[in-house]
């Protein structure tokens, strides 16, 4: 009950904040909104059971990006042109095909039954059924195994309840404790995110050095003349 | 008040995508287009978790939608230095002025 508030409390919140984004013409209460939106939505990560994926949204969106926005107003908001509006026409032409677009989608998500799809992903020993039949089967079939069949059913219960941090950073290392690989996934293979977590750590730097060459001073000339009348 | 599933979920992703698209299309700012595209991906990002949450996809949803915000701060702080070399060009951050490679 509680549960279904809170979601309510912070779906509104989401939303309201989303289209006040889209509503405001003062770019520094766009940035405030959207830090509210953003902030509802780390505690619809949390009603969802994704506790560090909840507070990794909070320390990085609206501890970071949007402080680097906010910088960025700041650096760019002065001169002749510090209101920037949008014609009305140009507004109610976005809003209709905005509101059209959100028809079709909430028509769309509304048109298929998610839990019939849900059953036709491939083979996953982690839904909650068939897991627990295999899991009752191995207990009971053969005692060797019930070591890593208790530390599944032990990761397993770990993420209902939400404690997400250590299998996300075992995935990152390659190693998925929530799969049991001998109950057959698809081809037998881990399913870890070793290769990706290190092209994002390799794309990072890249990004480092690029907004900073791309961010930096170009005083050279001006310097240059300053040399040359002194 | 009926139990909250996943069709909620997606209707707030829902909600959050349509009002990124509309304000990348309609903002004149270009501080605002970077505004849209950060609701575009966390409106994706509420998907991404609700699926790993309600189907049977498990830690994936989450370990993606982890990979999407780091992917988000990294083309913000792009965008943001792209947006400040603009702004060092013309005086102006509306992005109707920045024209000159049209055909």
């Amino acid at each position: 009950m509680i549960e279904q508030l809170l979601f309510y409390v912070f779906a509104i919140l989401t939303c309201g904040g989303a289209i006040a984004v889209v509503a405001t013409q003062n770019v520094v209460r766009m940035a405030f909104w959207l830090v509210v939106s953003l902030g509802s939505v780390a505690a619809l990560f949390f009603l969802l059971h994704a506790d560090f994926l909840g507070a990794a949204q909070l320390l990085i969106y609206v501890g970071g990006t949007v402080v680097l926005l906010v910088f960025g107003v700041m650096l760019t908001a002065s001169g002749p042109y510090t209101t920037i509006k949008t014609s009305p026409a140009e507004g109610i032409i976005g809003a209709a095909v905005g509101v059209m677009l959100l028809m079709v989608l909430v028509s769309s998500i509304g048109n298929v039954d998610w839990i019939a799809i849900s059953g036709r992903l491939p083979s996953s020993p982690e839904s909650p059924s068939a897991a627990d039949a295999t899991r009752k089967a191995h207990a009971e079939e053969s005692l060797v195994n019930s070591g890593s069949t208790k530390a599944l059913s032990e990761f397993n219960a770990n993420q209902q309840q939400g404690r997400t941090v250590r299998q996300l950073g075992l995935s990152f290392l390659g190693l998925r404790p929530d799969r049991n690989l001998k109950e057959g996934g698809a081809n037998g293979l881990a399913p870890g995110y070793f290769l990706p977590f290190e092209i994002v750590s390799v794309h990072l730097l890249v990004v480092l050095i690029g907004a900073a060459y791309l961010a930096r001073a170009k005083r050279r000339a001006v310097s240059e003349d300053r040399v040359s009348l002194d | 008040m009926g139990e909250v599933g996943l069709s909620a979920y997606l209707m707030v992703g829902a909600v959050l995508f349509v009002c990124g698209v509309v304000c990348m299309a309609t903002k004149r700012n270009g501080i605002g287009v970077l505004m849209g595209v950060e609701l575009v991906l966390n409106g994706a990002n509420v998907n991404f978790v609700a699926f790993s949450r309600y189907t049977s996809l498990g830690l994936d949803g989450q370990t993606t939608a982890l990979f999407v915000i780091v992917l988000a701060a990294a083309e913000a702080a792009v965008a943001l230095a792209i947006a400040l070399n603009f702004y060092n060009n013309h005086l102006t951050i509306d992005v109707d002025r920045g024209n000159e490679l049209q055909g």
